[in-house]
């Protein structure tokens, strides 16, 4: 494959509320800022990734396109998935080899909507969703298959919350972790409170709270890595798989389609000094772990993750971003980015970058 | 363009008002096994699976290809979704076309669809962000002050877009798929239908319908049966609310079929282009689009129209399938044009055949005229 690599990377300060802005002007920032990092105004091919259901309205990219400043007209596209996977098809076509730089950028609002709620129309419409099962409900299921000891999942969600406190774009959030069960830490008031046993065993701070957000990715190709990026991060290796939708068909306490993308992604072949993985519940952790193989000593998250901040259609490609970022600053010379949808990890993509 | 990349198999349900019989995935799943069919595999021969439809809002799923996942054969393998509003369709034959043309798979399903009977699409593209302007009420009371325009410039006369209606849905009647087939369309009925839109009547606009379209993408060397060959495919986008823009004849479009052109070496599409399967979803747009892309000089568009050169026995038949105007399940709509191309110059297209057609144009359009999606196939390899 043609070599393709990140040579920039900027994302929002994340809020856990609404901060009045608009998705367009959430974008322009962040456009902004890689766009002066590579002294790029023009790219070959430009990809976003958002959805319509977390602003209630059709066509989210239609006005980011007026935060791009597309004119002329450029060469772009969509993905109604998170902008992780608008990266792959970036990366997918700079193969072509006929244009050599690309822009990625995702972006996402959960504050204005009840998230949970709102994940649950992305379910089978006929047979699961009429069930009401939402968005935390589904995951506490996954939950108790990992059987995950609850002193491991605190350790994970301190240590995710420690780190995203010295994260400059993570939330704030306290190493004290609540009992209140059901709610996001950063908007509790939205968020109908459910009794204990609704959604035994996660707690509270085990999910990744509600977060306005987003990010943008610039990837190069050619003479053109060397020219914009004194140490790009190279793609060495970008994969994902989708499972069968239903969650009775998998076996949740595993995720086959992450350890299937990992090793089409090459993440054995060489030692991983941090991996940046897509947890939006601590028990993710646990299970992308596993599948991906890694070893004892890889760094997880050391942005937080989503679980200090999860600005949703964004929080992928930040994770594939943020493992960009510590070899664009010298700290680690091979990384791993991780991006999950769907219901319970139903869908991974992972990506090796080397220095 | 990359590596070679040919359409081996095409699929479509019949389009209808309303698919009581089958689920969202029943239907997708229909298209789809027709599309492997056509091509002489089955679900084990595709490394990835590429779905596209419009707003989620319309059916009320959310990035329904989750749930998709399962009836398209997916599991195990790579999915994406595709949203580009109205040109998704195209966009998603293109994103599909790109894995192959990448060197990333040799055998790629795309899918497009759309079940009106279970949505509201007046609805859902009348909703707006809050703090923003509704300026429509669907998609109709959007682009008919575009098409008044359109008349303004050229001084078309009226009866223009009753033609277009009239021939499109002749066009149908030999379209076993097609949604519109009314036995007896002609003028005098287009025009007895109330006014929708000025000047958009009744029989000028697209059906609601219940639909899907499936293609089989492959790299030469894993080709089988008939090939459509891709001589070019290419998107542009500008954006909605700028100061300026042409929003009649938009800059993205013509960007977009030069580009198409400049890689499949067409000069003058009107000559050079057997058949095109343009997005036409209201009557007006096909003058409009004749111009954009360059099929005609600028303010000729209706002329050609009005001279019968897009009719199926013309020199440049447009929509010889009914188009649009007479099959629009809105996410598939775009692909289904990409599809008839391809059955074209396959030879595959049966009634609405249009005799020897080498090189076919499928084209899309979305949002506020402002996503443009297009690719030329051919029955040579390029």
């Amino acid at each position: 494959m043609r070599d393709v690599a990140i040579v920039a990377f900027a994302q929002t300060r994340h809020t856990g509320h609404d901060s009045g802005l608009s998705e367009p002007e959430l974008i322009l920032p962040v456009i902004e800022e890689v766009k002066e990092r590579t002294g790029l105004r023009r790219f070959g091919f430009t990809c976003s990734g958002s959805c319509d259901y977390l602003a209630g309205a059709p066509f989210s990219f239609v006005s980011a396109l007026d935060a791009l400043g597309a004119w002329p007209p450029i060469s772009e596209s969509h993905v109604e998935m998170d902008g992780a996977w608008a990266l792959y098809e970036a990366w997918v076509r700079l193969q072509h080899g006929d244009v050599d730089t690309a822009l990625v950028y995702g972006f996402g609002k959960s504050s204005l909507g009840d998230l949970r709620s709102v994940m649950t129309l992305q379910l089978d419409p006929y047979y699961l969703a009429p069930l009401g099962l939402d968005q935390v409900s589904f995951a506490a299921l996954q939950a108790a298959a990992v059987r995950a000891d609850r002193a491991e999942l605190d350790a994970i969600v301190r240590r995710s919350r420690a780190a995203g406190r010295d994260n400059p774009y993570a939330l704030d959030l306290p190493d004290e972790l609540t009992d209140d069960v059901g709610v996001a830490p950063s908007r509790a008031s939205d968020v109908a409170p459910s009794r204990a046993s609704d959604i035994e065993p996660l707690r509270a701070s085990d999910v990744a709270p509600i977060t306005d957000g987003a990010a943008a990715v610039v990837l190069a190709a050619g003479d053109a890595v060397a020219e914009l990026c004194a140490r790009p991060a190279h793609i060495r290796g970008i994969a994902h798989r989708i499972e069968p939708h239903y969650l009775g068909m998998r076996d949740l306490a595993r995720s086959v389609s992450a350890a299937d993308a990992a090793r089409a992604a090459g993440v054995g072949k060489g030692p991983v000094e941090v991996a940046e993985l897509h947890t939006q519940f601590a028990h993710e952790e646990i299970i992308l772990r596993r599948a991906l193989e890694l070893p004892a000593d890889t760094v997880v998250n050391p942005s937080g993750g989503p679980l200090a901040a999860n600005p949703v259609m964004a929080a992928g490609l930040i994770r594939i971003g943020e493992a960009a970022r510590r070899i664009h600053d010298g700290t680690a010379s091979r990384t791993v980015g991780h991006a999950a949808g769907g219901p319970c990890l139903q869908h991974n993509l992972v990506t090796v970058l080397e220095a | 363009m990359g590596n070679r990349c040919a359409v081996i198999g095409v699929g479509q349900t019949r389009y209808t008002t309303k698919r009581r019989d089958v689920s969202i995935a029943g239907l997708v799943r229909e298209a789809a096994l027709r599309a492997l069919e056509d091509a002489g595999l089955t679900f084990k021969d595709i490394d990835a699976v590429v779905v596209g439809k419009a707003p989620d809002l319309f059916e009320g799923v959310m990035m329904p290809e989750a749930y998709l996942a399962d009836a398209l054969g997916a599991a195990g393998k790579p999915m994406m979704r595709v949203h580009t509003a109205g040109s998704v369709g195209g966009s998603t034959a293109l994103v599909g076309a790109s894995l192959v043309q990448g060197g990333v798979h040799d055998r790629v399903l795309v899918v497009a669809f759309e079940k009106q009977s279970e949505s509201n699409a007046t609805w859902a593209l009348s909703t707006h962000l809050p703090f923003n302007a509704s300026l429509v009420v669907g998609a109709g009371g959007y682009f008919a002050p575009h098409i008044r325009e359109y008349m303004r410039r050229t001084g078309a006369p009226d009866h223009i877009g009753t033609l277009v209606a009239v021939k499109d849905r002749l066009n149908a009647l030999k379209n076993p798929y097609a949604h519109l087939r009314i036995p007896g369309i002609d003028r005098a009925m287009v025009e007895s239908t109330p006014m929708l839109w000025e000047p958009i009547r009744y029989l000028e606009t697209c059906p609601s319908s219940d639909g899907a379209c499936a293609m089989v993408l492959a790299s030469e060397p894993a080709v089988t049966g008939t090939p459509a060959w891709l001589h070019g495919t290419a998107m542009r986008s500008e954006p909605i609310f700028r100061a300026g823009r042409d929003t009649v004849n938009p800059q993205g479009g013509k960007d977009c079929a030069a580009d198409v052109y400049r890689q499949a070496g067409v000069t003058d599409p009107r000559r050079q282009i057997d058949v095109a399967e343009v997005y036409v979803p209201f009557s007006w747009y096909e003058p409009m689009w004749l111009e954009n892309l360059g099929f005609a000089a600028e303010g000729e568009g209706w002329k050609l129209t009005e001279s019968g050169a897009t009719a199926l026995d013309g020199d440049i038949p447009w929509n010889a399938s009914g188009g649009v105007l007479s099959s629009n399940p809105i996410g598939a709509s775009g692909l289904i044009r990409f599809a008839e191309a391809a059955l074209q110059v396959r030879g595959m297209a049966g009634e609405h055949q249009v005799d020897g057609a080498r090189l076919a144009l499928g084209h899309a359009y979305g949002g506020g005229a402002q996503f443009f999606a297009m690719w030329i196939v051919g029955r040579e390899r390029p």
